[in-house]
């Protein structure tokens, strides 16, 4: 028999935390995926030396360690006097953080079509829009789907960083019950299932949009 | 009426088209031939735009290709070119390949554009594939796609650009029959081909290209019976 002073009240809690672990990745990642799709269109359309001032900005966030831009930015909204709460503070951040790393994947994923099929579709008399939508971004799609995934499941354990900002997400939730009941090993046993829980689905689903597409190539 | 009037192209410091000066008249059907490197390949996606020039002028039914105020992708609805790579979109059906530009370039509705497609397609006697993937087909039969493709925008020109050079040499003869068919319904087209006898059989005129310059156009009686210059005599030698 299960020994423990877990109550379904802490359950809750963690639930709690985890929600917040889940929307501030939401958040992130869909802000964080619309930016790295305009910034890799640019990138790829403007060539390396006109994208490059939009590169600097991006390498920020590759290179800094997240921890220090949360702290950094959380700094300087204060100083700015913006007013954010810890909440929207974070998600800016890691969006810009995502939109980085995005940028790359979806310049990769436009570079991967061959110049000689979007030729043809031009050649159709598409427009540079008609081409981009209904040959390029499927295609590019395809290819940038499982690096995407990764990022998106790198964000939400990232994403426990924000707790030094002081959001209670499922890993600082998992820290007050383990400072309050003393069960370190159990409590951070069920944290990790549920970012377990959390990311299995996002992992199928790369995983079954990869196989529905598969039979085309 | 396609006019190329001393058409110069340059990439960098190579000069690929030195002045070429081309007329092809509606109905007519011209193969290009020459090696490697003379330019044919260029003057066609020159002629749809896909490729500005440096000097010179090229007019298809009087509009100027190279105008900044020609609407390029109205001009090259009126002008299709299927490619050596057929490029197939991989991921759309066969049938959906063809529909693509139908819908969204003339705007026409699913119906009626899948009507256009099933007979583009089966006139190139792909009916039966028209659920089928691109990568699922030969070269040959995805070649014939492209050209079905490229017809489902009823162009009232076509360029083939040495449509038959990747395919295995057991695919060439259904494209070609292909082309036949198109040319002998009466198409206006321009073919740059490495295939003499289909050039032979099917032109209304051949031009022999040497280094980016047109050497020497004339019925194909004339070109293959009795080319006039040593260059195109050396090349036809060298080929047969």
């Amino acid at each position: 028999m299960l020994d423990t002073a877990l109550t379904w009240n802490d359950l809750l809690f963690l639930g709690q935390g985890a929600a917040m672990t889940l929307a501030v990745t939401a958040v992130s990642v869909a802000a964080g995926t619309i930016m790295g799709i305009i910034f890799g269109v640019i990138r790829f359309q403007a060539g390396p030396i006109w994208s490059m001032p939009l590169m600097f900005f991006l390498d920020i966030f590759r290179s800094v360690p997240l921890l220090i831009q949360l702290v950094l930015g959380n700094a300087l909204q204060s100083i700015a006097k913006l007013g954010w709460p810890p909440f929207t503070t974070s998600c800016v951040v890691l969006s810009l953080y995502t939109a980085a790393y995005c940028t790359e994947i979806v310049r990769g994923g436009i570079a991967s079509v061959p110049v000689t099929t979007r030729r043809a579709g031009r050649s159709l008399g598409m427009t540079w829009g008609q081409d981009m939508r209904y040959i390029v971004a499927p295609l590019a799609t395809r290819v940038s789907l499982p690096a995407w995934i990764g990022l998106t499941l790198g964000v939400m354990k990232d994403s426990a960083l924000v707790l030094w900002l002081g959001l209670i997400e499922l890993l600082r939730a998992s820290q007050i019950l383990v400072t309050r009941l003393q069960e370190p090993l159990f409590i951070l046993l069920i944290c990790g299932a549920i970012y377990f829980i959390i990311s299995f689905p996002i992992a199928r689903l790369g995983g079954y949009l990869e196989r529905r597409w598969s039979p085309h190539d | 009426m396609i006019e190329i009037e001393n058409a110069h192209k340059s990439f960098g410091n190579l000069e690929v088209l030195k002045g070429i000066n081309l007329n092809v008249e509606k109905g007519e059907v011209v193969t290009i031939i020459g090696g490697s490197g003379s330019g044919k390949s260029t003057l066609l996606t020159c002629i749809n735009g896909l490729e500005p020039i440096n000097a010179g002028r090229i007019r298809i039914d009087g509009t100027e290709v190279h105008a900044k105020t020609t609407d390029l992708n109205k001009l090259r609805q009126r002008v299709g070119i299927v490619f050596q790579q057929w490029n197939a979109f991989p991921h759309l059906t066969v049938l959906e390949n063809v529909m693509l530009a139908p819908r969204k370039v003339l705007g026409l509705s699913r119906d009626k554009a899948e009507e256009i497609a099933v007979k583009q397609l089966t006139h190139v006697g792909l009916h039966e594939k028209l659920s089928v993937y691109p990568n699922r087909m030969s070269g040959g039969q995805q070649q014939r796609m492209a050209i079905a493709r490229a017809l489902a925008m009823s162009p009232e020109y076509m360029l083939f650009d040495e449509v038959t050079s990747a395919l295995d040499p057991m695919l060439v003869g259904e494209v070609l029959d292909t082309l036949k068919m198109l040319a002998e319904e009466g198409m206006t087209m321009i073919c740059v081909t490495h295939e003499m006898a289909f050039a032979r059989d099917v032109s209304d005129r051949v031009a022999f290209f040497h280094q980016g310059v047109m050497a020497e156009i004339g019925a194909p009686d004339e070109i293959f019976g009795s080319p006039r210059k040593p260059e195109t005599q050396e090349f036809l030698g060298s080929v047969r």
